[in-house]
């Protein structure tokens, strides 16, 4: 016998279902009234520092069918790289916002500020990103990934640099389609399967 | 959305997760995750500020019957939710057993028919009126949570050919930070359907399936009012010991 470890284990995930958008977006469900308005509806306020730019994109699963029924999470830095709730972070930035797949396109759209450059424990630089966090039906632990930008500079991110098949980097990175505009798809599975984290 | 003070201190990295705690992300059994799980092995690598910072939410989002959906919805005492009344309660611990307070809790589920209040429901049980299946709340400072609501039906689901779900409550909780995000569903204790089912089956290992179980606990529940069932909900925690760097520029 040897002592007791105290360390708990973490509760099991479980999938979010496809009724998600009830707890989480309930006017995407059709459920209003309840609250006054759904959480985390935006990611800025208006006058957030910095470029404010738009995110389009879909979830694919493996057949290559985009998911309607996806909810996504985004948190993320202010325009200097400071994150919601420091000292001298910018008070327009929320950095925390909920959107879904649409119902019939299965097309998101994040709208926010471009995020600034993150420090990292080591002393070195995260190149400008977003975290997302993806939950649905089917999906029975919450995916994380993360949104960088092909228009920056990201050789010496540390996530990036870790990816082995340098041919995966190109599914972290959003393409630029015009001013402030931005496409992001992620898949699921297959040859273009987005590069998943566990962080 | 800030009421909290921020925060300087590096208190150190989140503990890796250990993915045998958790459901296999493929399972044929579960048919829809055969298309939506990953192929490819997760990167893993230690969490950065990314991870070890997240949103807070304070009591001036919520509004006072937020925790009862017995009510929320008609907001009406003369109208309650149909259906055996329960009060689920409960304490959200991180791994190293430190309570986690001030964290959002959001729950939703069926009526007592088995049926959402969601476009896509179109299941024969009706809606209830009085009844919308959400609801939310935030720890107290040990980490404490309670919701009034009514125990939810099982209900039949296309997968197999005769797939039912057991009686079930999802759940949402923050914690602290973006890394400890965790959405999971609670089980009563006592339903034959829990073992028939292939979404509760994702979890393989027995002792962290059984952690999803609620049990009635008699001694929270009101004497001619409602049954009670607790529901101990366990987050990531972080990895701090004396040897770790202390960076103030984090």
């Amino acid at each position: 016998m040897v002592q007791k470890l105290e360390t708990l284990l973490e509760t099991p995930s479980q999938t979010a279902g496809p009724y998600v958008h009830i707890g989480c977006i309930p006017s995407f469900a059709g459920l209003e009234g309840v609250y006054p308005e759904d959480l985390g509806l935006r990611a800025i306020e208006e006058g957030a520092k910095g470029e404010v730019i738009t995110i389009t994109g879909s979830i694919y699963d493996g057949t290559g069918w985009a998911m309607r029924d996806a909810m996504m999470e985004s948190w993320q830095a202010d325009a200097a790289g400071l994150f919601p709730g420091r000292a001298g972070a910018d008070p327009k930035v929320i950095g925390f916002c909920r959107f879904a797949a649409d119902k019939d396109s299965g097309e998101f759209t994040l709208t926010t500020v471009k995020p600034g450059a993150t420090p990292t424990r080591a002393g070195g630089l995260q190149a400008p990103h977003i975290a997302l966090w993806i939950v649905a039906r089917g999906i029975n632990i919450g995916l994380q990934t993360r949104i960088y930008f092909e228009d920056e500079d990201n050789t010496s991110d540390p996530v990036l640099s870790r990816i082995e098949q340098r041919n995966r980097v190109d599914t972290l990175l959003a393409k630029k389609t015009g001013a402030g505009q931005y496409r992001f798809d992620i898949h699921l599975q297959g040859a273009q399967e987005t590069v998943f984290l566990d962080l | 959305m800030s009421e909290h003070p921020p925060r300087y201190r590096d208190q150190g990295p989140l503990i890796p997760r250990n993915r045998a705690a958790h459901p296999v992300p493929y399972d044929p059994d579960y048919k829809t995750s055969v298309a939506r799980s990953p192929q490819q092995p997760l990167l893993s690598m230690e969490s950065t500020l990314s991870e070890e910072t997240g949103p807070r939410f304070g009591h001036s989002t919520l509004g006072p019957l937020d925790n009862n959906l017995i009510l929320n919805h008609s907001k009406d005492p003369a109208r309650p939710a149909m259906g055996e009344r329960i009060l689920m309660h409960g304490r959200v611990l991180d791994e190293t057993g430190r309570p986690v307070p001030q964290t959002l809790v959001e729950i939703w589920q069926a009526n007592a028919g088995g049926r959402y209040r969601h476009v896509k429901d179109g299941y024969l049980a009706p809606l209830d009126p009085n009844f919308g299946g959400c609801g939310r709340t935030l720890t107290d400072d040990n980490g404490y949570y309670e919701f009034l609501t009514i125990r939810p039906g099982a209900y039949p689901w296309p997968n197999r050919g005769n797939d039912w779900r057991p009686m079930h409550i999802h759940i949402s909780v923050f914690g602290h930070s973006f890394g400890q995000r965790l959405i999971t569903q609670m089980y009563f204790e006592g339903d034959p359907l829990i073992n028939r089912c292939p979404i509760a089956a994702t979890v393989k290992s027995r002792s962290q399936l059984d952690r999803l179980v609620a049990p009635l606990d008699m001694a929270k529940a009101r004497p001619l009012d409602f049954l009670a069932y607790k529901f101990d909900i366990v987050l990531r925690g972080r990895r701090q010991t004396m040897f770790e760097n202390r960076m103030e520029g984090l």
